[in-house]
């Protein structure tokens, strides 16, 4: 069975069991493995993508929900606040295994794409379901502001 | 006076070379290699230069080092070829880092006689092998130079992968002598650089992998596909020791993509096509099991024997003076006991390894932590010589102790998955799932510790015990030479080697046995150990009416290094500015770990309904040459929250013998929102660099445990913190 979909710009149609978590369609079927897998239960936000535009947990939605929507994973980040994102974890040097980060970046891009100049508080309450064990989430934090100065300046 | 220090500051190196089973292993794997060549190669190669084997310099002047440490986040790759590269001159745009094969002549940890990574070592055993290495190659580099321009080598210098010719103007890149410097001799003798000349080292220098793990193409183990490649999933006994009697597979084998089910030691796994097949598999099957021999008991059960045990006979981990009389007999007596909980590691990446095993062959991809046993260990799954598995070592989502274990267990099931299967040269990716690490064993043990001290009629501290009770994790294997008369010094450290100038002090050991699988887990002993010591010190403070920062420092005159760290915390902090207000309390620890000081002091806010939140985590930290100030900041922070998670909510329990957490509802771990500001400051120094990846664990729990004390008049002697601390004032 097929379902058909926007991946990353392009119209994607993947074979798979409809009842398949979209993170195995992405990572097993499409070939995109930067999203990742971390519990399978929506609770570390590892697999972190955009559908629509919003923030999800790829590992609990089901294939067939994405069916002619629009889904964004770290591989087609395109936007100028995912490359502030971006380019702010590389200067900041955010990551330590690396693992979460991906999920991390998507979930900070959705945030800045709604709210450019977020608080600490406001960072919290977006990034709290992204679990980094290596703890860099002090930087995490600091990355997002500065991606914030970016995109005013 | 000084106590002796005794075994205590022996480390693991000493003990690993001490360990007979572990020579045997390297000495069957390391000596099929040739030495290394007296010559560099080049020819077969395409003009690569080799001078040796971590390092080679190709045509267009890209340097490739090679690291026999594992990444796991902790930033080795980094700092190997930063080492490296300060040496050669490297131009560090042009800098990569490639893994090293499984070789364990080539790639030993020095302090471990056998590749792998661990006990924050990779830095302190490189450090002199990789500057020579970088020396050499650069040494050749200027003889190749030399000799093409027929001018005297002492008047040729080098700087960002060039070298130059001052008085005639020749300049020539790495890449283009790389051929001619191939065919020379490898120098005997080099000398090193100046530190004061250090262009990387000590200086901002980004990660390599970075990048790569800011746009998802960082390759981890769970990303490998190969052409046929199936996944397996290992349904595993619910109860520790439990065994497979029998199983049904029938519904198993007609979930679609399922491909075989085939019993191994461990379990029973379903080989699929693709992870959600294998997992739908494996939800059908279903597996009789034998609890015989399993953990049955609950961890309150188990608890409740450790207390009993506290008050029998112990091995002596350390005895300076006679404690037992000195506290009988002291003015004041002070006694408290502290419980720990059963840790998981839970790396972001479960764990995962990739098997291709033929008749004759084992290729296994993984971020591997312990190549040398697990080349031995999966060579005895497949039936094979270990001269016949090949490792490809990836960048690891984690690890922080898990995947360093003597029984490989994650890479022997995946082998002998790929061996039941048929070893017909099908990939097969052996992939768990968070509820499969959680259920999975190989925890932090659990451990009871109780503690006396006496102070005399001037509140001075004349006598100290301390009794340990639980699991050790170096019984049974490979490092059981490491259990000198009954003590693991794993269970110890940081107990026994206490730094405090006391006249009295007796640490002693009870080791338990049960069938729960234990491990080290990130900073090891020091995990519960420090929290025991310095949250019992500040109790002790407290009795003396002295301040718990002066306390601690007036008993570390002897100890320079340790006495620094603590006082640049307490300075950078603003210890001396007087109390903060009601409702907020700072508290300080200070720890030894592998050699490098760190000390810190948190600070807390306790709400009227006792809810507490970390504010700000001051860390100071001397841990040698700082090779990456920056990657050294990142540990230290990151150490603090992974041990701020552990404290607040860690705990593995068990119900009749059952896990009962399942994934990250149940075991929680640190959230942004629970991530106090953290400074950390660099203590200057000359030494030889020692680690970062744990040591900064220590200290936190303690630290904000005493803080909550300031705050609130609360001790907390049982681990994690209860969801609310009452004031009791």
């Amino acid at each position: 069975m097929t379902t058909t979909f926007l991946l990353n710009g392009a119209s994607a149609t993947l074979d798979a069991d409809p009842t398949m978590p979209l993170l195995w369609a992405l990572r097993e079927v499409a070939g995109l493995t930067g999203t990742k897998f971390g519990c399978g239960m929506a609770l570390c936000g590892a697999c972190t993508v955009h559908i629509d535009g919003v923030a999800l947990r790829s590992c609990v939605t089901p294939l067939s929900a994405v069916a002619g929507k629009n889904v964004t994973t770290i591989e087609g980040l395109q936007s100028r606040p995912a490359k502030a994102v971006q380019a702010a974890w590389v200067g900041l040097q955010v990551p330590q295994c690396g693992y979460c980060q991906s999920g991390q970046i998507m979930s900070a891009t959705a945030l800045l794409e709604k709210n450019t100049a977020p608080s600490d508080a406001e960072i919290d309450a977006a990034m709290s379901g992204n679990i980094c064990r290596c703890g860099t989430y002090p930087r995490i934090r600091a990355a997002i502001h500065s991606a914030a100065q970016t995109l005013k300046g | 006076m000084t106590p002796p220090r005794t075994a205590s500051r022996t480390s693991r190196r000493a003990f690993l070379k001490n360990t007979g089973a572990v020579s045997a292993v390297a000495l069957t794997i390391g000596f099929q290699w040739a030495g290394p060549a007296r010559r560099a190669e080049a020819a077969e190669t395409g003009g690569v230069f080799m001078p040796n084997a971590f390092v080679s310099i190709a045509p267009d002047g890209s340097v490739t080092v090679i690291a026999k440490h594992l990444e796991m986040g902790q930033g080795a790759y980094t700092g190997i070829a930063t080492v490296l590269a300060e040496e050669l001159d490297a131009d560090w745009a042009q800098v990569r880092v490639e893994s090293a094969p499984a070789n364990a002549k080539l790639y030993a940890n020095l302090a471990f006689g056998m590749q792998g990574t661990g006990g924050s070592s990779a830095m302190n055993n490189s450090w002199a092998q990789l500057r020579e290495a970088g020396a050499r190659a650069r040494a050749m580099l200027l003889q190749a130079a030399a000799a093409d321009w027929n001018v005297p080598v002492t008047e040729l210098t080098t700087d960002k992968g060039v070298v130059r010719h001052a008085s005639s103007g020749r300049q020539a890149g790495y890449g283009a002598l790389a051929t001619r410097a191939a065919a020379l001799p490898v120098p005997e003798q080099v000398s090193l650089k100046d530190p004061k000349d250090f262009k990387l080292i000590g200086h901002r220098v980004p990660r390599v992998d970075v990048a790569a793990k800011s746009d998802g193409t960082a390759r981890f183990t769970i990303d490998v596909a190969m052409p046929g490649m199936l996944v397996a999933l290992l349904k595993r006994a619910p109860l520790f020791g439990a065994t497979v009697r029998s199983f049904d597979a029938t519904a198993a084998a007609n979930v679609a993509g399922v491909v075989k089910v085939v019993q191994v030691p461990n379990g029973v796994a379903v080989v699929a096509k693709g992870f959600w097949a294998a997992k739908q598999g494996r939800d059908a099957l279903i597996v009789d099991w034998d609890d015989t021999h399993a953990e049955k008991r609950s961890s309150a059960e188990i608890m409740t024997e450790y207390r009993h045990l506290a008050g029998q006979p112990a091995a002596t981990a350390r005895k300076v003076g006679a404690a037992g009389p000195a506290i009988k007999d002291a003015a004041h007596r002070i006694a408290a006991s502290y419980e720990f909980p059963y840790l998981a590691h839970a790396p972001m990446e479960p764990l995962d390894a990739v098997v291709k095993l033929t008749a004759d062959s084992c290729e296994i991809w993984t971020g591997d932590q312990f190549q040398t046993l697990d080349q031995a260990n999966a060579a005895k799954a497949a039936g094979l010589d270990p001269a016949q598995v090949n490792i490809h070592t990836l960048y690891a989502g984690g690890s922080f102790g898990r995947r360093a274990n003597v029984r490989s267990d994650y890479i022997v099931e995946a082998v002998s998955i790929a061996r039941a299967f048929g070893a017909d040269g099908t990939p097969i990716k052996l992939q768990w799932t968070r509820e499969d690490d959680l259920h999975g064993g190989l925890y932090r043990p659990m451990y009871f510790h109780k503690l006396e001290a006496g102070l005399n009629a001037q509140k001075e501290l004349i006598g100290w015990r301390h009794v340990i009770v639980g699991q050790s994790i170096m019984s049974g294997g490979p490092f059981e030479a490491m259990v000198k008369d009954g003590v693991d010094p794993t269970s110890v450290e940081g107990a026994s080697t206490i730094a405090y100038d006391i006249p009295n002090i007796d640490v002693s050991l009870v080791t338990t046995r049960n069938p729960v699988p234990v491990l080290w887990w990130r900073v090891v002993g020091s995990s519960h150990t420090t929290f025991a010591v310095e949250a019992f010190i500040d109790e002790v403070a407290h009795a003396a009416g002295k301040d718990p920062f002066a306390f601690r420092r007036d008993l570390l005159a002897h100890e320079p290094r340790m006495k620094a760290v603590l006082e640049l915390a307490a300075d950078k902090a603003g210890w001396h500015d007087g109390p903060l207000p009601k409702g907020k309390g700072r508290g300080i620890a200070v720890a030894e770990a592998f050699n490098t000081l760190v000390a810190q002091v948190a600070e807390v806010s306790v709400d009227a309904a006792g809810k507490v939140t970390v504010d700000r985590v001051v860390c100071a930290v001397d841990c040698g040459i700082a090779i990456n100030p920056d990657v050294i900041k990142a540990q230290m922070e990151g150490g603090i929250g992974f041990g701020l998670g552990a404290i607040r909510f860690g705990a593995i329990t068990l119900d009749k013998g059952k896990v009962e957490q399942d994934n990250f509802n149940g075991y929680r771990v640190l959230r942004i929102n629970e991530m106090p500001n953290v400074e950390v400051h660099i203590v200057p120094s000359a030494e030889v660099p020692t680690g970062v990846g744990e040591p900064g664990v220590a200290p936190v729990g303690p630290a904000v445990a005493n803080a909550i004390f300031a705050a609130t008049g609360q001790r907390i002697h049982l681990l994690p913190f209860p969801e609310s601390v009452r004031n009791k004032a």
